[in-house]
């Protein structure tokens, strides 16, 4: 796709190509308007061969698939990660924050797991339900109907299953469960806890004629050749491009403030060109901020005048307040009924075919919030890391550790696919002192004033995690499998990921309806500025134990269709 | 490394890192390399990851001393079998040569795990371990590969050997040769429809009626889906 360099006013600048950017830019394309996109870093299409590392065997790296480069190796599709070179963010000593940005078109949709969860009733108002944090000021039946048509335009597997908190949609079929999913559901009921289908993003059944079908290689996480996968860049801009022909890409654009005139209303965003420094602006009647929470409220914080001395929009002082992730944690254990297993294609969609959603929420816990589980395991690619220690695993056997020669090849094959995991995925609680600000001293190399960021853990998380390590216990004794390592005390957080690594921090500008205590209203605009949107996370009140791709598509499709009204009724 | 310092050893030239660390004069560079064995020119990579890639294939950081004894220690850890090839017929000894380059941290855990073989092998038998005979280097192995075995005087040893293996089971088992020899039939286009009935019956496992009625039926994927008000799929 042509880089355009033009000067034109557009109707939308939107700025962020990923979940958010990329729904908005296809919603307001398709309503007759003319947007850019601002996006950060280069182009990115899997389905040519330059970008490609779907299908590629371990060797065609030469790190074998490890993470030199990206976070989550080779093969993974997102560029970037927690480090990027010339691009740092800083941390208030004795907090912990870790910011993973991936600077390419489509953005972090390229490398997410593609589970795709709508946020239930008891979601939007826990304060409701358990006295703490806030309520967002919409609820589920705001939400639905673009839930469903987020289900039918990029398609999501799933079954129906009439949970109260796990609302059910247009799903596509399920795939069966593979050999260690069967022996979780076995061991899960056993404990007490419920299984089902997985909810994921990816094509079990043909969609449209955009769009293939899975040939299940397993390997979503390096985005599809076929599309059959959902990324922005795939299955949102490219699409809007072609039947519009009013979407223009600026790419290697760093945005760096929104513009506003003597009135304060935003005209335009100026960027930096990555590719000869040099600063340029595109002029919009509108401007929609889908950067991801925290760039989000960097560019704001960063768009100081004297309308807005605070930053555009933060006359309430909490851009970047409330900044949450959710919380992590997980274990794996050893499987003795799939050693020396027969061995055959299980690769299946990539990522898991079963899952348990948060099962406790009348029950009486020590801790507010619920968290799912997500399974892994299975006879995945032999890639880097492959054999690394296997033959410590003789040791639940009281065998012989290490040696050298054919002993070592049987080990090899002997555990291969016997190891399943489980990972802990769960709702934190927002607060007020968990956020990011701009450093006064430390910016990036465009000179662009970078992050900092103040985050600390609340006992609720810690809880929270220690409950979720018994019943991983609770669930590997049900199966009959080993659990590997030491169960997390209280010295490490019950095994607590610092926050960030999750990779769904959200909340930096809440929605509310008093714009002393929100910085956008319940359409994403801002209150301070009629004319400036947020479309991607920064907008939740509280991130759910669900991933927030779904809701942050399903919010961006109700505030861009918001946004065509308010301009057709000259509002804007 | 950084790509800042790798461009400083660039230039340095024929006197690369490993002069730099040992202070005299290296007998590096003429052993095969891993882009020599394999084509990296595409595997998705961005402009900056191309450009730390040729940096690497550039760079030399093992000796031929240290890439003779690594190669000799790989085909210990794997020799051939009937029906499968070497460690070095595998080429792990050029990925561990890459590897040393990719993954900074590794570099000291060679440089001195192989020095301190080479001390140890000189006490006991008066060589280099490379030197040694095939038996000789069989009873060091045998007194460092098995960590339960560790004394104070071998712990470096075991702690090399267990880097060096698990380095020459990854190298070896992400190649063609090690897929074949483990079995892997993976990473190809199919159609996913459940596990095998033998899989099931010998793990005395099966699907339930209530479970698979939700699963994909495979005949009609093709099909475009269609749902009716409640969202029932009806195609």
């Amino acid at each position: 796709m042509e880089i355009i360099k033009s000067r034109k006013e557009y109707d939308a600048v939107i700025v962020g190509s990923g979940a958010g950017g990329g729904m908005s830019a296809k919603i307001l394309a398709e309503k007759g308007l003319n947007v850019a996109i601002i996006e950060a870093g280069p182009y990115f299409d899997p389905a040519q061969d330059k970008y490609r590392t779907q299908l590629r065997p371990s060797w065609e790296s030469p790190r074998r698939g490890s993470g030199s480069t990206r976070a989550f190796g080779d093969f993974d599709a997102a560029y970037g990660g927690w480090d990027i070179e010339g691009e740092p963010y800083t941390k208030t000593e004795g907090t912990d924050f870790g910011w993973f940005r991936s600077r390419m078109l489509g953005g972090r949709t390229n490398h997410w797991g593609r589970i795709s969860l709508r946020f239930g009733p008891l979601d939007f108002k826990r304060k409701d339900w358990d006295g703490i944090g806030d309520n967002w000021p919409i609820g589920y039946e705001d939400v639905k109907p673009y839930y469903d048509r987020v289900d039918k335009m990029i398609g999501v597997f799933g079954s129906k299953e009439g949970i109260f908190n796990e609302p059910d949609g247009f799903f596509l079929p399920p795939p069966k469960p593979r050999l260690h999913e069967l022996y979780y559901i076995k061991g899960a009921r056993k404990a007490g806890i419920p299984v089902i289908p997985s909810r994921l993003s990816i094509l079990t059944k043909r969609l449209n004629n955009n769009r293939g079908v899975c040939f299940y290689c397993g390997q979503c996480n390096r985005a599809c050749q076929i599309y059959a996968d959902f990324s922005a860049g795939t299955c949102l801009i490219f699409p809007a491009q072609k039947s519009t022909g009013r979407i223009d890409l600026y790419l290697n654009a760093m945005a760096k403030e929104v513009l506003t005139d003597g009135n304060g209303k935003a005209t335009a965003v100026s960027y930096i060109n990555k590719d000869d420094g040099s600063e340029q602006e595109i002029k919009a009647k509108v401007i929609v901020l889908g950067a991801s929470a925290c760039s989000t409220a960097r560019i704001l914080l960063n768009s100081k005048s004297a309308t807005h001395p605070d930053g555009l929009g933060n006359s309430s002082g909490l851009i970047g307040r409330y900044l949450h992730d959710s919380t992590g944690t997980g274990r794996a254990a050893l499987v003795p009924e799939l050693m020396n297993r027969k061995i055959y294609n299980e690769d299946g969609v990539g990522g898991m075919h079963i899952y348990t959603p948060w099962w406790l929420n009348k029950e009486k816990l020590d801790f507010p919030r619920g968290y799912h589980l997500e399974i892994w395991g299975g006879m995945g690619m032999p890639s880097y890391g492959i054999g690394f220690d296997t033959t410590y695993l003789n040791s639940y056997f009281n065998e012989t550790v290490g040696g050298y020669g054919d002993k070592l090849r049987d080990d090899v094959k002997r555990f291969f696919g016997s190891v399943m995991g489980i990972s802990v995925r769960g709702e934190s609680v927002p607060q007020f002192d968990n956020y990011c600000e701009i450093d006064p001293e430390v910016k990036d190399k465009w000179g662009i004033p970078v992050l900092r960021f103040h985050y600390k853990w609340t006992d609720y998380e810690r809880l929270q995690a220690r409950h979720a390590h018994e019943t991983l216990e609770n669930i590997f004794d049900a199966m009959g499998a080993i659990p590997m390592g030491d169960k997390p005390g209280a010295d490490t957080d019950y095994g607590l990921a610092p926050p960030g690594l999750i990779i769904h921090e959200v909340g930096t500008t809440r929605m509310g309806d008093d714009p002393a205590s929100s910085v956008t209203n319940r359409y994403n605009q801002l209150h301070d500025a009629d004319n400036v949107f947020v479309v991607d996370a920064g907008v939740f009140v509280s991130q759910a134990d669900k991933n927030p791709t779904w809701t942050i598509m399903a919010l961006s499709i109700r505030a861009s269709e918001y946004i065509v009204d308010q301009l057709q009724k000259q509002n804007l | 490394m950084d790509r800042r310092e790798s461009i400083k050893t660039l230039l340095l030239g024929a006197l690369g890192t490993s002069a730099l660390i040992n202070g005299c004069a290296p007998d590096h560079g003429d052993h095969r390399k891993l882009q020599d064995v394999y084509n990296f020119d595409s595997y998705g990579r961005t402009t900056e990851e191309k450009l730390r890639d040729a940096d690497l294939f550039a760079e030399n950081f093992f000796s031929d001393h240290e890439i003779e004894t690594v190669a000799i220690l790989c085909d210990l850890i794997l020799p051939a079998t009937d029906t499968a090839g070497s460690a070095s017929d595998a080429h792990v000894p050029e990925f561990i040569d890459f590897m040393v380059k990719d993954a900074a941290s590794l570099q000291g855990d060679f440089r001195t795990g192989i020095r301190w073989l080479d001390g140890y092998s000189k006490t006991k038998f008066g060589y280099d371990f490379s030197l040694i005979t095939e038996a000789q280097k069989i009873e060091i192995l045998d007194e460092i590969a098995y960590p339960d075995n560790a004394t104070d005087e071998n712990q470096a040893g075991i702690d090399f050997f267990r880097t060096i293996r698990n380095l020459t089971l990854t190298g070896y088992y992400t190649t063609q040769m090690g897929w074949d020899d483990l079995g892997y039939v993976g990473n190809r286009p199919n159609v996913w429809d459940g596990i095998p009935e033998e899989v099931l019956n010998e793990h005395e496992l099966e699907y339930e009626p209530e479970w698979l009625a939700k699963c994909v039926d495979q005949t009609k994927h093709n099909i475009t889906a269609e749902w009716d008000e409640d969202g029932n799929l009806i195609t």
